[in-house]
């Protein structure tokens, strides 16, 4: 959008992803965890989206976009896809335990501690 | 009109009025203890930023956004959060413990270092005009094209990924693992 800085846009995303870090740190519901895992992804599609926007330039050759404009987009389809994946995983995961343990508390689940 | 130094369009009013709600929406997912309304925060917020997609003429992710997060992964949040229960805010009592000054103030020290490193380079930084040939650059077309030529073999990798996905999911949906 013509007349928005650039620092506006990676302002937002920075802010995003902080606010996930911080849930990521402070909650104990592991499906609020995944949700703030989601929020830091969107926010770095949102710096990808921004940096391929603002580097505008053309491809001599095609006189198409550049790669390197377009490449900003590719990386968002693919962390979209692996996002996806991850989702389905994790939450599996979550109900797995919960069958087992019948608690979802982050805090609880130290089956793994040494 | 100028604003303490910055030059106020119309387009950044609004982009203003999409970013605030969205920041809003994203600390709600963190401080609602009720996990149902965290997920319709996100929601909120994933709609919003798909609206930024379209307004940085990304209009094919803008879609995907709004199809693939608003539409497939949020309904499957909504539905774990239905089969465990956890919609009731007495199913999981997350009383105070040392962690939550410590992270927030991790989080305003990670988001004051990165924009004191990053933002003060890129200050005068403005959106171009795109030329007739780049305005169609986040178009359906576009995309495809450069998806089947340079990117074919994170194409095929990421499908992989999906099937191991989909497998997985099975596996630790069976009753005894």
């Amino acid at each position: 959008m013509l007349g928005v800085p650039l620092v506006a846009y990676l302002s937002l995303g920075l802010f995003m992803f902080s606010v996930g870090v911080v849930g990521v740190v402070v909650r104990r519901n592991p499906i609020v965890i995944f949700m703030c895992i989601e929020l830091m992804l969107n926010s770095v599609n949102l710096t990808f989206l921004t940096f391929a926007r603002f580097h505008s330039s053309v491809n001599p050759q095609t006189g198409l976009a550049a790669p390197s404009m377009m490449a900003g987009q590719m990386m968002v389809i693919f962390v979209m896809a692996v996002a996806a994946a991850e989702v389905a995983v994790g939450l599996g995961i979550i109900m797995a335990i919960f069958r087992l343990r019948h608690t979802v508390d982050i805090d609880e689940m130290n089956l793994l501690k040494g | 009109m100028d604003v303490a130094g910055i030059h106020v369009t119309p387009n950044l009013l609004v982009f203003g009025g999409i970013a605030t709600v969205a920041a809003l929406s994203a600390v709600g997912v963190v401080v609602f203890n009720n996990a149902v309304r965290s997920a319709l925060c996100l929601v909120i917020n994933f709609f919003l930023l798909a609206f930024l997609y379209f307004t940085l003429n990304c209009e094919m992710l803008g879609i995907t956004q709004i199809v693939v997060y608003t539409g497939a992964i949020m309904v499957l949040f909504l539905f774990v959060i239905m089969l465990l229960n956890l919609g009731a805010p007495q199913a999981l009592n997350e009383k105070w413990d040392p962690k939550r000054p410590i992270g927030i103030l991790l989080g305003v020290m990670l988001f004051g270092l990165v924009s004191a490193q990053v933002f003060p380079g890129l200050m005068s930084v403005q959106a171009t005009e795109l030329s007739p040939a780049l305005s169609t650059f986040g178009s359906p077309q576009a995309l495809g094209r450069t998806l089947f030529s340079s990117y074919v073999f994170p194409f095929e990798a990421v499908s992989i990924l999906l099937l191991i996905g989909i497998v997985g999911s099975i596996l630790l949906a069976k009753r005894r693992i």
